[in-house]
């Protein structure tokens, strides 16, 4: 043990290239074979997320190009009108900004569940059909966005088979997509906190961030539920493939050992199932964050953002300020925060969520070598 | 089987065993109600997850009133075929077979390219690869989506905005097919390289003759998450063209409910539309669902 610790003074030999020129020989092949991604690359990912950054910070009507010198440099401006200046834009970006937070809020958790759920129940040793089951469950996740799209916007009518469903349990639903009261408020005004009609005027007429509080606590519009579910529903299908695979590695000793312990089924669940499966609910989690706060098709293809602004995003308002407004600047800027904003969440996310045994060990295991070097420096020095 | 015998003595451990035994021939009655549940579980989720799809065939077989009226009516009456006899005649079959020559030449360039770059990484020793492949790793990361106005300003900036090329060479190359390539070639064993070199063959040859053949399970995921990455792909579509000729599929569907093909609420015609572009997905996936499976799962390793 000791002995692999011993630093060496002297460099690693370099590796002896075997034949001779195979190293320059690979040097020309290699950029030649990846010559194609990085063009691909650079062309139409490097550069452009350049280009944008520039537009950021000009004044670009998209007339001309971006580059001419009649398009001015403005700072940071754009920015500004979306976080800092009283105004509509603001507020805009607000309002997608709080919709999306209850949107993720909302889809996240729910998925991981139901794709866990789902997962287990489709592992159970005795079930006949599992192929059935699985296909059924993951199928939507390989149809396009756009067609699932138009069959919810059928199901979701007012006189739709959703609703159809609801009343012949007795439940009278709502006009789905045309229903922009958030969720908070419904609720609220069913427990009798508040009045939908008549919201408390200290909640309304304080407002943070160009949105009044009253509006920020509106929870998720029906409309936005409605593409919450469909989201739901589309997406478990992929993550349970996820939890399956991961089931599949859980050792069967294990589970056994615990059964003979007279462990029952939730305790099963808790103590052995859920900590095997710690990386892939990460995993999930840290893909489901990614992917929700980029939601764009549904709102592209079913409410354009509508009833009343709630199912606005990020996404969609960098869209429309700068193809239907020609706005680029705040546009592009847009999209960058949206960048940063998922970048900090994932990373803050991990940081919440990271293995706290696996970072202790590691903590230990890096002591425990501080601690053998300093051992080692003191016998060399005695 | 063998190993649970000797627990059947205890009556607490029987139960929670019976869960494993498999054949059901010594089921204790919890057992099965247990089963029966699970079976009911699924049963119930499966139908959430397949009746919207009936509704949708059901429904673009029928007339808009019977749509409107009926919606959960699996049996059009009347019959009729005239949403998909509508569909004909507008600019539905151009948008179809835009998609279908975008997806086969995306699917056909990032096959080739993709394994190209993925095996110089993996296999090729040149000067710059751990940097190369960090800027791959970069590009992961960075969400699709606020990639839409920096994608417009380099098309209009090359004056491809609105022509065919730009649906298409954007697309070409993707930072997780390499990634899964080099992934797959590193688990080639290098013996294989060494002795067709030794046989004299060029870098390019032994790519192409020895190592892609096997590496033909890697190349059918990309293939299909190529396949499924265009032909489902939407924002691509909006920012590249305006022109309805160079619409496709998810593009040109995508504004029905806006009122294209004046089919405002004809429910029929917008089923029947959703209905046909999910038959080509849907023929892929029933062959290839082995493949998708795994697909799936290397694809989201990267995150």
């Amino acid at each position: 043990m000791a002995e692999r610790e011993v630093p060496t003074s002297e460099p690693p030999a370099p590796r002896s290239r075997s034949p001779k020129g195979k190293g320059n020989s690979h040097n020309l092949s290699g950029w030649l074979f990846t010559t194609p991604m990085i063009l691909g690359l650079g062309l139409f990912l490097f550069i452009p997320i350049l280009m944008a950054i520039w537009v950021s910070v000009s004044d670009w009507t998209g007339r001309g190009s971006p580059f001419s010198s009649d398009v001015g440099f403005v700072g940071a401006e754009n920015y500004a009108a979306l976080l800092t200046e009283e105004g509509l834009s603001r507020q805009d970006f607000m309002i997608s900004l709080r919709n999306t937070f209850y949107y993720v809020l909302g889809v996240v958790p729910v998925q991981t569940m139901l794709a866990l759920f789902l997962a287990v129940v489709v592992n159970q040793k005795f079930l006949k059909g599992r192929t059935f089951f699985r296909t059924a469950f993951y199928f939507p996740s390989v149809v396009s966005s756009v067609a699932i799209s138009l069959v919810f916007l059928y199901l979701f009518t007012g006189t739709g088979a959703i609703n159809r469903v609801l009343a012949s349990v007795g439940i009278v639903g709502p006009n789905w997509l045309q229903d922009p009261r958030g969720v908070i408020h419904i609720i609220g005004d069913a427990v009798g906190i508040w009045s939908i009609d008549s919201p408390p005027a200290a909640l309304v007429e304080t407002s943070v961030m160009s949105l009044s509080i009253w509006e920020w606590f509106r929870g998720p519009s029906i409309a936005l539920s409605a593409i919450m579910i469909q989201v739901i529903w589309t997406t478990a299908g992929t993550f349970m493939l996820l939890f399956l695979a991961a089931l599949q590695d859980l050792p069967s000793e294990v589970e056994e050992a615990a059964m003979v312990d007279g462990a029952n089924r939730w305790q099963r669940f808790r103590n052995v199932t859920v900590p095997h499966l710690r990386p892939t609910i990460l995993l999930v989690i840290t893909l489901g964050i990614i992917g929700t706060w980029q939601v764009f098709d549904q709102m592209y293809v079913m409410t354009q953002g509508g009833p009343a602004k709630t199912t606005l995003t990020p996404a969609y308002l960098s869209y429309v300020a700068a193809f239907r407004q020609q706005q680029w600047g705040q546009g592009a800027a847009m999209a960058f925060i949206l960048f940063a904003l998922i970048f900090v969440l994932t990373s803050l996310q991990r940081w919440v969520l990271r293995d706290k045994d696996e970072a202790a060990r590691k903590k230990g295991i890096r002591a425990q070598r501080r601690a053998a070097r300093k051992a080692q420096r003191a016998e060399a020095s005695s | 089987m063998s190993t649970t015998q000797p627990e059947t003595r205890q009556p607490e451990a029987t139960r929670q065993l019976s869960r494993t035994v498999d054949d059901g021939n010594r089921l204790t009655r919890a057992g099965r109600g247990k089963k029966s549940a699970v079976y009911l579980v699924l049963v119930f989720f499966a139908l959430l997850y397949v009746f919207p799809f009936f509704i949708q065939v059901a429904t673009s077989f029928k007339t808009n009133a019977d749509a409107v009226n009926n919606p959960l009516s699996l049996i059009p009456d009347p019959f009729t075929t005239a949403a998909f006899e509508r569909l004909a005649e507008t600019d539905y079959p151009t948008w179809f077979r835009n998609s279908v020559v975008v997806t086969l030449l995306v699917t056909a360039g990032r096959v080739f390219f993709v394994s190209l770059a993925g095996y110089a990484l993996a296999r090729l020793k040149f000067r710059g690869r751990e940097a190369l492949f960090t800027a791959v790793l970069a590009v992961l990361a960075v969400p699709g989506i606020v990639l839409l106005i920096p994608k417009f300003l380099i098309l209009n900036y090359l004056g491809i905005y609105n022509t065919f090329p730009a649906l298409f060479v954007p697309l070409l190359v993707d930072a997780a097919g390499v990634f899964i390539m080099k992934q797959f070639f590193e688990t080639i064993p290098p013996s294989v390289e060494e002795a067709a070199r030794i046989d004299g063959a060029g870098t390019f040859r032994i790519f192409w003759s020895v190592v892609l053949p096997m590496a033909k399970p890697a190349l059918i995921t990309i293939t299909i998450l190529s396949f499924q990455g265009s032909w489902n792909e939407l924002g691509h579509f909006i920012i590249a063209a305006n022109d309805p000729a160079l619409f496709t599929l998810t593009r040109g569907v995508g504004q029905l409910t806006s009122g294209g093909l004046g089919s405002g609420s004809q429910f029929p015609i917008s089923m029947a539309a959703a209905l046909l572009m999910t038959i080509p997905t849907a023929m892929v996936f029933i062959v290839f669902q082995r493949f998708f499976t795994q697909g799936a799962n290397v694809g989201a390793e990267k995150g």
